[in-house]
């Protein structure tokens, strides 16, 4: 039975722990606005992009020259899978959902007896992925000192991707990371990058005319190809940015409940054992006094 | 006819325009060209340079350092990798551009891949003379 200030000592714990739960969830809250707005923003852009993409390769792709990033090198024996997650936890079940997808696709393609590497951005997937896999990891983007994640991020990574692509590192790019439903649905999501597939979109109709095309075809594709696979992974760091704080506002206000619910049964159980003493006194001084 | 035509020109990060526009002249790879409405549809490439859009609400200026433009039935949209209102650059950001053009072509030189030195090199130069045109 914990003594009366134990139960106190305890009560202004919790306390002070719902006001840190309460705080990060406010500020989650604002983040989340912001990242929202900023997914919003890049969606113009990619949208026109794989229109104009989606055209191009439908004309060009299917030719024996079409560039490898669209073709593949012929080959799916190694794989290169990009791990995207957060810098930093207390967000629920978003890291780990990430990590479990790519890890799960990593065992599936050990077991089909490809070759698996593993390119981590953020953190939390390479701690998450080190146990396992870490003698597959080739490289890891710290994005802890950047606030936002802006185009230039993606760019840097991007880079690194091609370059490795380019030294035929690996023949078959996915990334992993976190598409936003909405505050409270977060969906772990693969997308393969390299060989890029652009599929026509329903609104594509305004590529139903012909183009002229300056320089040609080819050259132009070949000079798109490594923007998009940069505009790919920085669509995905946006929507695992608005996913992240989305998660972590759910998760904050779930432990902010839950402090509250735990300050409320320690509550009573203060005060009853506060009667309790009360009671046991009461019979001391009142047995003390019939002795007389 | 239809004087104007729908403008849009978007960056990976924003959309920075949407507007309608009588004429608007875009830094193509092969050279500078002018859309106009009722254009015949065109994608190019850009290098870096100057785009100016004029519409019956005034003309502006921005600086972009390389995308493409796709001219299409319904308007021109330009896809920027990075656009800069003409009055907002600054002599240190075009210096980091051309810093950035010099260490690409560097690097290619160094690496010794013929193909990419004299594309890196004419990004170099186009990027110096985008500072001289401007006037900075």
């Amino acid at each position: 039975m914990p003594s009366l200030k134990d139960l106190k000592n305890r009560i202004q714990s919790v306390k002070n722990t719902r006001k840190i739960t309460k705080a990060m969830q406010m500020v989650a809250a604002a983040k989340l606005r912001r990242a929202q707005e900023a997914a919003e923003e890049a969606r113009p852009y990619a949208k026109r992009f794989n229109a104009v993409m989606a055209g191009l390769a439908g004309s060009v792709g299917g030719s024996d020259t079409a560039p490898k990033l669209i073709s593949g090198t012929g080959s799916d024996q190694v794989h290169l899978l990009i791990v995207l997650t957060a810098e930093r936890g207390l967000c629920g079940g978003f890291n780990s959902n990430i990590s479990k997808l790519a890890r799960q696709k990593a065992n599936a393609l050990k077991a089909e007896g490809k070759t698996v590497k593993m390119l981590t951005v953020g953190k939390k997937g390479r701690d998450a992925l080190k146990r396992d896999f870490e003698d597959l990891f080739v490289g890891h983007v710290d994005l802890a000192g950047i606030k936002s994640v802006g185009y230039a991020n993606a760019q840097d990574i991007a880079k690194d991707v091609l370059s490795r692509f380019d030294a035929g590192e690996f023949d078959v790019a996915t990334i992993f990371y976190s598409g936003f439903v909405n505050v409270v649905t977060q969906v772990p999501t693969e997308l393969q990058i390299i060989p890029a597939s652009y599929e026509a979109s329903d609104d594509a109709d305004g590529l139903a005319a012909e183009y002229d095309y300056e320089p040609s075809e080819e050259a132009i594709l070949a000079d798109l190809l490594p923007r998009g696979v940069a505009t790919q992974i920085f669509s995905a760091l946006l929507e695992n940015g608005a996913s992240e704080q989305g998660a972590r506002m759910s998760a904050m206000d779930n432990a902010t409940r839950n402090a509250g619910e735990m300050i409320d049964k320690l509550t009573i159980e203060y005060n009853r054992s506060r009667q309790a003493v009360i009671t046991s006194e009461l019979i001391e001084i009142i047995s003390g006094a019939e002795a007389l | 006819m239809a004087d104007t035509m729908q403008f849009d020109l978007v960056s990976p990060e924003r959309s920075l325009a949407s507007l309608k526009a009588t004429a608007v002249l875009i830094p193509g790879a092969e050279g500078d060209m002018t859309a106009m409405p009722m254009h015949a549809p065109t994608i190019t490439t850009l290098r870096p340079g100057l785009l100016k859009v004029e519409s019956p609400e005034g003309n502006s200026e921005y600086v972009v350092t390389g995308g493409f433009a796709e001219i299409g039935v319904e308007g021109l949209s330009v896809l920027a990798e990075k656009a800069i209102p003409t009055g907002e650059l600054t002599r240190e950001q075009l210096d980091t551009l051309i810093e950035e053009a010099r260490s690409a072509h560097q690097a290619a030189v160094d690496n010794e891949q013929h193909d990419l030195v004299s594309d890196a090199a004419k990004l170099l130069a186009d990027m110096e003379a985008l500072g001289t045109h401007i006037g900075l």
